[in-house]
């Protein structure tokens, strides 16, 4: 795309991406370090994702005045208006991931007290999925390509699938031996954050696409529905 | 209980159904508007430079048009075709058809002057003849037939102040002169007299660019006011105005309509590079 007259506002328009993707980096270790704080019971590693969360909220607000003053000061049109209000909406899904990664942090350091479980295993196996999804997702973002975005977009599915795997072993564990249902409790409440992560992964997915087009993607996401409603765990709110 | 499936969305995707705009931002219908002004191949000469290059477009009745584009785009000559203008500059020549409700506006019988009595036009400077306010206002309708009685006179005059915005303001002296009034105010009574003839369209070209902020507020909100009643077609400089207060936007560049459509979409999704770059001010 050719420059702006105004280099300022180019520049201003360019600010914003690095933050994004700078605040996306965050987000991505986050969640990686708080997956490897539950699989190898690391209450260190733990806890340093709980400290760098303050990190993600300040730079989302950090990014918010940036935006408010950009569109006060400079009225973005057409494709800067989509960015502008993209990397707005991007950076509260960000803030969202480094909230739940917080959470399964803390959740990890609950289940170091206990007997480990064997399907804490399941967690790696479903934070690579849901990591790579953020990776994917903060390419696309950087490179503006599209297909890449639908790509992560559509592979949800297969994180919903694990999630409602692992939803079935543990209520397995659970009805086998009560005294797992503590660990078992936070471990479903762990899978449901990383499943909750590859949601806001989606919605930036979505957000590229309306960025790059100017409209959402049309196509239904392909959902899976294998197993029979269960009692869901709440998200938990820690903003 | 919750009867969602574990796998759910926190917030369901939105539901691809295909968008149709028929309203615009502020729920006025789009699709329901009848065409006003109607061109096709519309091309401008003035000697041997051409000026417009085949424009063909379709502008609502009841509605804010605007033209929007660089210097020297063209959008001011086509504005000024549509009442033909064009025709009081010797070298210039127009070539392609302009219809207001189906009928040429070139044809051999179309009187220009009662043609510009149906078409009013507005300039970027105010031009309120050397006369009282009140003469300013009355001069179209009499010398049209529209009106026959003092009585009548004065109600076309309060009427069109009324509607311009500006009764409030001159009530009081109505034998002052035109020219006395501030820039804004006098914007308002050139918009004045340009309806106490009851035209059908409105021609404005960079009606607000010699006005502060709060005058062109004021032109802006009366735009819209008129709009209930009118076809208005406005040339501007301000892409911001033409966001504001226009329901369709039309970008020229080089003598060619490039692109036109509802102006919601101009803005948020041109389908053209050209508007693009335009409007998010880069070099082209």
């Amino acid at each position: 795309m050719a420059e702006h007259i105004v280099k300022s506002f180019g520049e201003e328009l360019d600010q914003l991406t690095t933050e994004i993707a700078r605040m996306g980096g965050m987000a991505e270790s986050m969640v990686a370090d708080a997956v490897q704080a539950v699989v190898r019971r690391e209450p260190d590693l733990a806890e340093k994702v709980v400290q760098r969360d303050k990190q993600v909220d300040a730079a989302q607000a950090d990014l918010e005045r940036k935006v408010i003053r950009l569109f006060a000061l400079r009225q973005p049109m057409a494709s800067d208006l989509r960015a502008t209000f993209a990397a707005l909406k991007i950076s509260a899904e960000l803030e969202r991931i480094g909230d739940l990664a917080k959470n399964i942090a803390k959740r990890s350091l609950v289940l170091d007290e206990s007997e480990p479980l064997l399907i804490a295993r399941g967690v790696d196996l479903m934070g690579r999925m849901v990591l790579s999804q953020l990776k994917d997702v903060l390419d696309a973002y950087a490179s503006s390509e599209v297909a890449k975005a639908v790509d992560v977009w559509a592979r949800d599915e297969d994180v919903d699938e694990q999630y409602n795997s692992m939803f079935r072993e543990l209520l397995t564990y659970m009805m086998e031996d009560p005294r797992t249902i503590s660990a078992s409790a936070h471990l479903l409440f762990i899978a449901k954050n990383l499943e909750r992560i590859g949601d806001h992964a989606t919605n930036i997915a979505e957000v590229i696409h309306f960025i790059v087009t100017g409209e959402p993607p049309t196509r239904e996401r392909p959902k899976t529905n294998t197993v029979q409603p269960g009692p869901e765990p709440a998200e938990e709110d820690e903003a | 209980m919750n009867d969602r499936e574990p796998g759910g969305h926190a917030a369901p995707l939105t539901p691809p159904t295909p968008v149709v705009q028929t309203h615009d931002m502020h729920g006025h219908p789009l699709a329901s508007l009848p065409v006003k002004v109607c061109t096709r191949d519309v091309d401008v000469f003035y000697g041997d430079k051409q000026a417009l290059f085949g424009v063909s477009m379709d502008i609502p009745d009841c509605s804010v048009t605007a033209f929007i584009g660089p210097s020297g785009c063209g959008k001011s000559t086509f504005l000024r075709c549509i009442n033909r203008m064009n025709d009081t500059i010797d070298i210039a020549r127009v070539a392609g058809s302009i219809e207001i409700d189906g009928a040429n506006i070139y044809d051999r019988g179309i009187d220009p002057v009662l043609l510009r009595a149906r078409v009013g036009m507005v300039f970027q400077k105010p031009n309120p003849f050397p006369k009282s306010i009140y003469d300013n206002v009355a001069y179209g309708p009499k010398i049209h037939g529209l009106v026959s009685t003092k009585d009548e006179t004065d109600a076309v005059v309060e009427d069109s102040l009324k509607r311009a915005g500006l009764w409030a303001e001159v009530a009081d002296r109505l034998d002052a002169p035109g020219t006395g009034l501030s820039g804004g105010q006098q914007q308002r009574l050139v918009i004045a007299r340009a309806i106490a003839v009851k035209p059908e369209v409105i021609l404005m070209d960079e009606p607000c660019s010699a006005l502060d902020p709060i005058a062109t507020a004021k032109i802006e909100e009366l735009i819209d006011e008129l709009r209930e009643n009118f076809c208005i077609i406005i040339v501007t400089h301000s892409m911001a105005q033409a966001a504001r207060v226009s329901q369709k936007t039309a970008f020229f560049h080089l003598g060619k309509l490039v692109e036109s459509g509802p102006t919601e979409e101009i803005f948020t999704n041109p389908r053209d590079e050209r508007t693009q770059d335009y409007i998010t001010g880069r070099f082209g």
